[in-house]
């Protein structure tokens, strides 16, 4: 199985520590992930603004550094709902349907392909999922309050089985964020609010450490812990599960 | 004004927001209990949202259906092409029967015309007898929301409006007693009312009937006591048969209020003897938007407000931000068809969550119309040109590895050698107005790998 590591722009610029984890986590299930320097973003800044055709050669620049793999790995839920739903402005070649069916969540990937449902490590903590919409809502990985009240879904589970880690239950449990790419600083006054309201549910429910599985999301969330100093630590989930001590 | 404009202002009162969002969140909670005690609420949303489908496929057969039936029953249908049309039709009826004054029963439609300022101008007295519309009406505001129209309303404000309107003492903020002094007040249009103008929440073809849902029983005092009916409605509003109805009625309610059922579904098949009915069939946009194919389904809706309740922004931009008659998700794709240079800010008024999708009782794929409608704004060029330029850059940095790289490690090693005062200016910075930038690594992941690389 040949699988490539999806590295999105931010997390690479950003957040490298995410995009080790991701590789070292992987690894420790068995899986050694390359990664291919030409990628770059999967187009979606430019066509959530309304300028999808500026994301045209994004789009095949993606499908050109990983049609050659069987599957495409990333550690954020948005970017492959991007790749996967939203491709479809370009001719659907064989190579291009090969990438959009086979580009998977991380922990999509790590639960469903891998037949992974426990990883073996520690992380004595409170912690707060943050349920990111588009790998709730557009990829399904977790049950939806719209629909049903049992709260489910594969990263709830696979934190639930890190020895000493304890979830905390949020007011509201998939409301979301405000980020919303571009939204972010167009309506940057909602897309603020929204950020606080969330960070408040979890302070009120003594989260410690705050977690998810799109950084997008977790960037914009620890940008308003910082800025009101809060004694919150975010991380991406790929890093507890990797093993990260605090 | 755009859209983010108007919620800036709304913001200022960081408390009345939080008022106003956990107001919302509780109709939504209530809308969940519903849903979840009811197993087959999936199933129906499936049928209700295939009934629509068919329907708007052969929308002009049961249309004419429709009228065949109505005019058998002994209704009198009209046509209007747009809002003026509509306008005209209904004061020519007015006209013909000599009538001043009207009494209302909630109609979105009409708040879509602008009746009201029509007539007032023309010299009638028009009332809205649902108490919700009868509040905004007396503060001279449109409804902020379709279900709950005055919900960006405190009891403080309800009582301040009806001490300067309908003489309650200053400072009687309570309900029961500003709900009594309503009554009473409406209670007197209402026998004065010489014709009776109602909105309409299904069309049903085979039956020629028009049924009208409220919880107040307005709109059968309104029909009842005035010697004339006029039925105002959207085309889009048909339905086949009249077994169809009970799979809307059943998830109407639940998704607007959480209730099983509204407390009044009056069905107005014909006129009783000696008093007349009509109805005025509007088009407005409508087969405009059904001539759109990425966004016809949005002709599905049913006005139950549930997209309104779940959105994050709606709840923290009140319904006014959207200046547009349907406000929220659902009003956010209708509203382009109308004048999209006008309401160009409105698909970007959202995060593309997806809950209104999740919510909307009619499965209308909502977020997914909002990303196509961004598409073609972007295309028509009623996106901001700063936006425009800067996505054209960013392709061409995105496009190209080399470009990507070398311009990320000059922008993090910029973020990092800059003074935070500069880097964090709110002015040219939107994000930085509330939230911090990310710390700047030394090492980009991909100088990491190279490096490791190089080791092995």
């Amino acid at each position: 199985m040949k699988v490539a590591l999806f590295i999105p722009c931010y997390v690479d610029q950003f957040y490298p520590q995410v995009g080790i984890a991701t590789l070292q986590l992987l690894e420790k299930l068995g899986v050694r992930a390359d990664f291919p320097k030409q990628q770059t973003c999967c187009g979606q800044p430019m066509a959530n603004s309304g300028c999808e055709r500026d994301a045209i050669p994004v789009y095949h620049n993606f499908v050109d550094t990983f049609e050659a793999y069987d599957y495409v790995v990333g550690p954020a839920g948005s970017c492959v709902y991007h790749v996967r739903k939203h491709f479809d402005i370009i001719e659907q070649t064989p190579a291009v349907q090969h990438v959009r069916t086979n580009t998977r969540e991380l922990f999509d990937f790590i639960i469903n392909v891998l037949g992974v449902t426990e990883v073996p490590c520690s992380f004595p903590h409170r912690v707060g999922l943050h349920l990111s919409c588009h790998g709730q809502r557009g990829l399904h990985q977790a049950n939806e309050s719209e629909m049903t009240p049992v709260r489910d879904g594969q990263l709830r589970r696979l934190l639930s089985s890190v020895r000493g880690l304890e979830l905390t239950e949020l007011d509201r449990n998939d409301e979301c964020c405000g980020f919303g790419g571009t939204f972010c600083v167009s309506e940057a006054g909602i897309s603020a609010r929204m950020g606080q309201d969330r960070v408040h549910d979890h302070v009120r429910n003594g989260t410690e450490v705050l977690t998810g599985g799109d950084m997008s999301c977790l960037m914009h969330l620890e940008g308003i812990v910082r800025r009101h100093k809060l004694p919150i630590k975010v991380l991406h989930a790929a890093e507890i599960l990797n093993g990260i001590l605090l | 004004m755009s859209h983010s404009q108007r919620s800036d202002i709304f913001l200022l009162d960081a408390e009345r927001t939080t008022w106003h969002d956990e107001t919302l969140w509780f109709v939504r909670q209530k809308r969940d209990k519903a849903v979840y005690a009811t197993p087959e609420f999936q199933e129906l949303r499936q049928l209700a949202s295939d009934i629509k489908d068919h329907t708007l496929s052969r929308l002009d057969f049961y249309l004419q259906q429709f009228e065949e039936n109505a005019h058998r029953n002994g209704v009198q249908v009209h046509w209007a092409a747009d809002a003026e049309e509509h306008n005209q039709i209904v004061l020519g009826l007015l006209q013909q029967h000599g009538a001043t004054r009207v009494v209302k029963s909630k109609s979105m439609l009409t708040e879509e015309c602008h009746l009201n300022p029509y007539l007032i101008k023309h010299g009638v007295e028009v009332i809205d007898t649902d108490l919700g519309e009868r509040i905004i009406q007396l503060r001279e505001e449109a409804p902020s929301h379709v279900v709950l129209p005055a919900i960006h309303l405190k009891k403080e404000d309800v009582g301040d409006t009806f001490h300067l309107h309908l003489g309650t003492t200053k400072g009687n903020n309570d309900p029961q007693q500003l709900t009594e002094t309503a009554r009473q007040h409406l209670r007197e249009k209402f026998l004065a009312g010489q014709v009776a103008i109602s909105g309409v929440n299904f069309a049903v073809a085979e039956t020629g009937s028009v049924v009208v849902c409220t919880n107040e029983g307005n709109a059968d005092l309104g029909v009842n006591l005035a010697k004339v009916h006029i039925a105002c409605m959207g085309l889009e509003k048909l339905i086949p048969r009249l077994s169809d109805l009970s799979v809307f009625t059943r998830i109407l309610t639940r998704s607007a209020t959480g209730q099983p059922v509204t407390t009044y579904t009056s069905h107005f098949t014909k006129p009783v003897k000696g008093k007349e009915m009509h109805i005025v069939i509007v088009d407005n946009g409508r087969a405009q938007q059904l001539g759109r194919p990425d966004f016809r389904a949005s002709l599905k809706c049913i006005r139950c407000g549930a997209c309104m309740n779940t959105c994050p922004v709606y709840r923290r931009s009140g319904g006014h931000s959207y200046d547009f008659t349907i406000p929220g998700p659902i009003g956010a794709i209708l509203s382009p068809n109308i004048d999209m240079r006008k309401h160009a800010s409105l698909p970007f008024a959202s995060t593309l969550c997806g809950s209104c999708t999740d919510v909307c009782p009619v499965k209308i794929d909502i977020h997914t119309q909002l990303y196509k409608w961004r598409q073609v704004l972007g295309q028509a060029g009623e996106i901001p040109t700063s936006k425009k330029w800067s996505m054209r850059l960013l392709s061409r940095v995105l496009a190209k590895p080399g470009v990507y790289s070398l311009g990320g490690r000059v922008a993090r090693q910029g973020l990092r050698l800059l003074p935070h005062g500069l880097t964090h200016a709110g002015g040219y910075n939107p994000w930085a107005i509330a939230r911090e930038l990310p710390e700047p690594p030394k090492q980009s992941f991909r100088e990491w790998y190279a490096q490791q690389e190089a080791k092995v």
